[in-house]
């Protein structure tokens, strides 16, 4: 369900990281929970992100939700293709539906998001929680 | 079922099941159900139920026919509204009211506190469940259950039928601006109904709905929805509902300060929009003209059927109309929309 080789945060971010840089998204909860997607904000290339902080918000046919920065850093690239077809963060968010891509400000970071399990097992929580 | 639940005046609802937009569309192309069992239903029997009634809405109850609903208004004695509701006359001596999940104790409240007429108030929500099948496709799906004469029962008439072996009275009303119907009938049959209907709704491609739908599909039809268009400091003059207010009918809860309001003029006044910069403006944002502060967003949403992002809200007066351009406060910055007529959507009959 979660792929292993991102690493995720409790307000249902995820990256992943290869050679200093983080491709970032939300997760597959983070999109069912927020049902339909109409629109994506996402940061400007060149801004910088710091970790647990707003850099953007997603809107569906209901609710608009704010998205935060898993990790520090500044913004290299962004997901343009989002901006026509937001419904991509619904079909497919751990791949093409990804929103921008990072170069992390520190590698130390990482160590504190949570892992493919550890994530399952707190949306776990939060369903049971409901 | 896979519904996502959430609490709803104190109800677990389902806001979706197979999403939003694949819901609306249902309705808008063929048919959807809805469990909207969490409605309250009020009951007043005995030879004075229509002077009551009379006394507590603004809509003309002593026109009704016998098997006719309308749509009325509660409203205090200030002219703001307790509820909006439908009013079922089934006989000269029994009314049923539908009224609002949330509100149905204190309109229970109101219409007793209101009764020195020969009438008896019941509060019957638990003897009811109440579903409503909707879209172009709801007549047929609905007509394989019963042997009543479906296309035989007028707009905001209905009939007191046999569905799937159940006892319902059918009305064909609804909250989408599609054709369909409401049914009413004992809560014990509520699952083995409901399955009934999706059986037979499947040819059509039948969905279960959720609430999420029934706002997106009722905001397109410009129906009003307790909380948000309308609410205790709200007229109906001021929220475009004259038309079920009868000042001429006799005496009623809130009619002189509606006389009043409506000699003066009202001051503001429900409108449409359309955003035409980018955004959605939501419940309760700001709108303002020429950059001040003039109003607020009631409803807004994505239009599934319209492909645009439409709301209502309140403005005034003189600025209601529609081709007005405004901002909706979106997030800190204006966003530029347009009053447009409501409804957004008209079924073609």
């Amino acid at each position: 369900m979660y792929p292993e080789d991102l690493r995720y945060t409790k307000q249902h971010e995820w990256v992943r990281v290869s050679e200093g840089v983080g491709v970032v998204g939300i997760t597959d909860y983070a999109q069912k929970e927020l049902g339909d997607i109409v629109y994506v904000d996402l940061p400007r290339v060149g801004t910088a992100l710091q970790q647990g902080k707003v850099m953007g918000s997603v809107e569906s046919v209901k609710a608009v939700s704010d998205i935060y920065a898993p990790v520090s850093g500044e913004v290299l690239e962004i997901n343009e293709a989002l901006s026509t077809a937001p419904e991509k963060l619904n079909e497919n968010p751990h791949g093409d539906g990804w929103m921008i891509k990072v170069r992390l400000s520190s590698q130390d970071e990482i160590a504190g998001l949570l892992s493919a399990a550890d994530y399952q097992k707190f949306v776990a929580e939060e369903e049971t929680g409901h | 079922m896979g519904a996502k639940m959430v609490d709803f005046g104190g109800w677990d609802m389902p806001l979706q099941y197979s999403g939003i937009l694949e819901e609306h569309r249902a309705v808008r192309t063929g048919v959807g159900v809805f469990d909207v069992s969490h409605m309250g239903e009020i009951e007043i029997h005995g030879p004075d139920a229509g002077a009551l009634a009379d006394y507590v809405t603004t809509n003309a109850v002593g026109k009704l026919q016998n098997g006719q609903a309308h749509y009325s208004g509660l409203l205090y004695e200030h002219g703001g509204f307790v509820d909006d509701i439908l009013v079922h006359k089934i006989a000269a001596d029994h009314l049923l009211l539908c009224v609002n999940a949330s509100n149905q104790d204190k309109d229970y409240q109101h219409i007793a506190g209101a009764n020195r007429f020969h009438a008896a108030v019941d509060l019957a929500s638990d003897r009811y469940t109440q579903l409503a099948i909707q879209g172009p496709r709801a007549i047929q799906t609905l007509q394989k259950l019963t042997s009543a004469d479906l296309a035989a029962i007028g707009y905001y008439h209905f009939i007191d039928g046999v569905v799937a072996e159940t006892r319902t009275l059918i009305a064909r009303t609804g909250y989408t601006g599609e054709d369909g119907f409401e049914i009413y009938f004992a809560p014990e049959h509520s699952e083995r109904v409901w399955n009934m209907i999706l059986d037979a709704g499947q040819e059509f491609g039948i969905k279960p709905c959720g609430l999420g739908a029934r706002n997106t599909l009722r905001l397109e039809a410009g129906m009003a929805l307790y909380g948000h268009e309308i609410h205790a400091t709200i007229t109906p003059l001021e929220a475009g509902l004259a038309w079920i207010v009868k000042l001429d009918k006799g005496d009623f809860i809130g009619r002189a300060a509606l006389a009043r309001q409506k000699e003066q003029g009202v001051s503001r006044k429900l409108a449409g929009f359309e955003m035409t910069g980018r955004g959605i403006g939501r419940d309760d944002y700001e709108v303002l003209l020429d950059g001040a502060p003039a109003g607020w967003v009631t409803s807004g949403s994505p239009s599934p059927t319209l492909n645009k992002n439409i709301g209502m809200c309140y403005l005034p007066a003189g600025h209601s109309k529609p081709g007005q351009r405004i901002q909706i406060v979106i997030r800190n910055q204006p966003v530029e929309a347009i009053t447009v007529p409501v409804p957004f959507y008209k079924r073609i009959k």
